[in-house]
This record gives C-alpha cells, structure tokens and sequence, in this order.
C-alpha cells in the first residue's frame, strides 16, 4: 500500500532551512532519511516520488466558485504548522507506515499526516 | 442492590446446561492452560463464526467484516487464543477513534450488534451504527494490520482490550435464563479472554485486577435469581455462592496488588472482594467500599463510579438527606444519570428509608420505566408497593 507522509513543520522548522548555521543539518538529515527509504525500497519511484516544499509564506491557495477563481495569499491553513514536504513510500499496512513516520526527522518538531495514497495513483 | 450493579445489567444467571460452560468451570486454578481442550475452542469459534455471519448478512457493504470472518476460521488452526487477542488489539489500534474501539470488538470479535452494543454504552443505536461503519471504514481504507502488537505499544492498547472484555462481561450477564443466543454464555467468552490475556500478560496488575472482578461477579450468580426471582446482593444467600470462584479471585487480586500499580480494574474488583466478606464476616465492610469508590470516582471520573460512591457514603453515615442531595447534584453534573435504572432506584431507597414515601414511589416509577429485566421490574414493583 501506497502512503504519503505530509510533514507538517514549525516556523521553527522552516527557519532552520535559512539559518546558516543549522541548514546543513536539517538537509543532512532528510537527505538521509531519503537514502534510508531508498536502500529499503520502500521510498515510491514515481514521477513525483516526493518534494520538499519552499516555506509558506511562498504559497499561494486558489479555489474556484461559481466559475469564478479566489486566490489569497497564503497556505491552506492558518495553522502555526504548516505542510514542509511530502514522502511517498509504499509498504504492507499502516503500522510499517507508521515506523517509517516515526523515523521522519520532522516527527520530532512538527507533525507528520500519514495517509494512503489512493489505488491506482501516484 | 447497587452495589451489584456495575453497568445497569440484571443480576443471576440460571447455571447453563451446556458443556461449555461446565468445562470452564473445571478449569484448573492459576491460568488456562497450554492449549485449551481442542473441542471447547472449536464450540466456541464455532459460535464466533456464526454470529460473526449474522452480522456480515445484516450489514453486506462492510468488508472489513468479511476480513474478520477469514481472520476468524483460521483460528484453531494454530495458536487460537493469540488470534482472537490479535483480533483485539486490532481493534484498539491508536489509528481508531478512542470511543469506538470497544464496540469495534464487540461487534468484530464477538458479534454483538449495534443496537446490544449501543444500549450497553447508553448511547443512541443510530449514532453507534454509524461509528463503527466509519471504523471500519478505517481499519480498510487505511490499512490498519490485525496483528497482535509488539511489546513496546502493548502497554497503550491493553486498557482497551479491557474495557472489551468486561463490557462483554457485562452484557453477557443481562441474559439470566439464557434465552437470547446471541448473550447467552459471554459471560463465560469474557472470563475465558481474561483468563487468556493473564497466560499471555501474568505480571500485568490491570488484567490481572480485571479476571479477579469478572470470577468475583460469577462467583455470585447462582445466588442472584431464587425460582426466577432477582435477588438483590445484600439478601443474597451467601452459601450459594462459589467459593472456589471467590478463593481464585482473591489469588489473582492479591497477585495484581503485588505489582504496586493501582488502577480502574484492580478497584472494582477489590470492592467486589469487600462485598464478598458477607460469606465470611455476615457483614460486606462498607467503609472500605466507600473509599474504593471514591478512588474509582476520582480515577475515572464516571457517574457510575460516583453514583456507587453515594450509596456506600449514605450506608455507612446514614445520612440520607445528604445522600439525596448529593444524588441531585450529580444528576445535574451528568445528565446522563437521568436514564439509568440504579440511579432512580437508589434515589427510590434513600427516599423510602427517609419516610418519604410518595417520592420514594415516584423514583421506584422511574426506575421501572428504565428496566427491561421482567424479574428486576417485579423486584422494583414489590418494593415500591411495600412503602407505607
């Protein structure tokens, strides 16, 4: 079963990724984890696959009514977490999910959604 | 009376003619064994398997069901007490909503229906209905595994597999004549899983504290119904009591209190050993049911824990009084009170023994109103006709 693994992150979180001093590390440990979905085969090889995303301050949220677009400023929610980055991994059920979550370096700050990926996509 | 009350369910059951209640109660003291009689296990999956069935043919669309069923036949094969308890951990998976993970077993593991378990969670039928469609709407869509976990998240998924066990209890033990298939012998299905989870958990104070309570209860049923008359606990004819049943529960109890670990079950059923002192001293020791009451109330924070805490107060100060202003108290803080027969029938009691006649009948109605059990409703009718 395919998982998507929403890593929701702090504000903390994000600065991190632009804090000189501590940017390495934070990229070191994804890519890290990255390589460790990889050499257990569980990370999904798609054309997604996955993403780390720019900070929300970046993030622009559209919907449509009424055939006409609202767009605003802003991520989806007003939330103080808010979506970093998406890992895909395809494993037997929710409690191996759950461990590879677990393992996810933003397990330990912010929050990690685990849901599964719809049959037939992704 | 109430004190033999602990979830609104009638007391006695007539002793059960079937071999499967006989062979349970032959068990050896100190644990099931090895494996259990090859027959008695395949009597009751059997059972499991059919009312497993009723429930697929009343509700078709669920499939998790239909796995639950394939999880079930397998039992017997191997190692079947692990996979019924698989089956319930499964259940009380963190991924599925706190409220609904009991009634998921029932109905998953043993059959229950939506409607028994609603009525046993004094909940609306429809909404239960709809709960456990969404979970097991859960356990499918997200791939939640049935297996038994590993030690490490035991500790977080045994207090639901409780709460499972005993509500099964409990509603087994509403059926005294044994006339409805579907709860005639739970009683001895939860004793049974009880008996298992200590073989498979022998150090773990709460199941441990759970199997003592459900042996102290069954220990008393042949004395709860003379000639299909309910008799309350206090008038109880304590020779018909099982001392083998009490002497076990006493062992395992003692064996819970030696991990220095209190907790819900282990109450219960240490107020459940207090009553049983009647047998030995002619006198249940009421203070020490006071103070487990209070404990259970201030552990849990239930109505019905407070409601028995009112009743052993008011038998031990005699204050009746402060003991109908404390009922209306916690009425008004759990509303949920209103729709449960103990309440109005300790109210009916404290009523009549403070003189107060036309409230005492006026509670008694209530009471009655909220009884189902024909022989419990004589009960209540006797005495609320008896007041002067």
């Amino acid at each position: 079963m395919k998982y998507a693994l929403l890593c929701y992150e702090t504000p903390d979180d994000f600065a991190t990724r632009d804090d000189a001093r501590r940017q390495s590390a934070y990229r070191a440990a994804h890519s890290a984890y990255l390589d460790r979905l990889k050499h257990a085969h569980v990370a999904v090889a798609s054309v997604v696959g996955g993403a780390g995303l720019v900070a929300p301050h970046a993030a622009t949220t559209l919907r449509l009514r009424g055939g006409s677009r609202q767009v605003l400023d802003g991520p989806y929610s007003d939330t103080k977490e808010a979506l970093g980055g998406i890992y895909l991994i395809d494993v037997d059920n929710l409690d191996a999910a759950l461990g590879w979550a677990e393992q996810c370096p933003t397990a330990k700050t912010g929050a990690i959604e685990v849901r599964p990926v719809m049959p037939g996509s992704g | 009376m109430l004190a033999a009350r602990t979830r609104n369910v009638a007391a006695a059951e007539d002793a059960l003619a079937d071999a499967f209640a006989a062979a349970l109660s032959a068990w050896p003291r100190g644990g099931v064994p090895e494996k259990p009689e090859a027959w008695l296990f395949a009597a009751a999956r059997r059972k499991l398997i059919d009312a497993a069935r009723r429930a697929l043919t009343a509700s078709a669309a669920e499939d998790a069901l239909i796995l639950t069923i394939e999880e079930l036949e397998e039992m017997g094969r191997d190692d079947a007490p692990d996979r019924r308890l698989g089956l319930l951990f499964a259940c009380a998976h963190p991924a599925i909503e706190p409220s609904v993970r009991t009634p998921l077993m029932l109905q998953t593991v043993l059959g229950f229906s939506a409607e028994r378990i609603a009525s046993a969670f004094l909940v609306e039928p429809a909404a239960m209905g709809q709960r456990l469609v969404r979970a097991k709407k859960k356990i499918k869509d997200a791939g939640i595994p049935f297996d038994v976990p590993k030690p490490t998240e035991w500790p977080e998924r045994l207090a639901a597999v409780l709460d499972a066990i005993y509500a099964a209890y409990g509603v087994g033990w509403t059926d005294p004549l044994g006339a409805d298939p579907e709860r005639r012998g739970l009683a001895e299905e939860a004793i049974w899983l009880g008996r298992v989870l200590v073989s498979q958990t022998p150090r773990e104070p709460e199941a441990l504290g759970l199997l003592a309570l459900m042996l102290h209860l069954d220990a008393r049923r042949p004395a709860r119904r003379v000639d299909g008359r309910f008799v309350p606990l206090e008038e109880q004819d304590t020779k018909l009591w099982r001392r083998d049943l009490i002497d076990d529960a006493e062992r395992v109890l003692t064996a819970a209190s030696a991990q220095g670990q209190a907790g819900r079950y282990q109450y219960e059923a240490a107020i459940q050993s207090a009553h049983a002192l009647r047998a030995f001293h002619g006198e249940a020791d009421w203070p020490a049911i006071q103070v487990l009451y209070g404990a259970l109330a201030e552990l849990t924070g239930s109505p019905v824990a407070k409601l028995n805490h009112v009743a052993a107060l008011t038998r031990v100060d005699g204050k009746l009084e402060q003991g109908l202003a404390a009922l209306d108290a916690l009425a008004t803080e759990h509303a949920v009170l209103l729709n449960y027969q103990p309440f109005w029938a300790l109210k009916a009691d404290l009523c009549a023994r403070a003189g107060k006649s036309d409230e005492a009948r006026a509670a008694f109605a209530e009471a009655i109103a909220r009884e189902t059990d024909p022989a419990v409703i004589a009960f209540l009718r006797n005495r609320s006709a008896a007041l002067r």
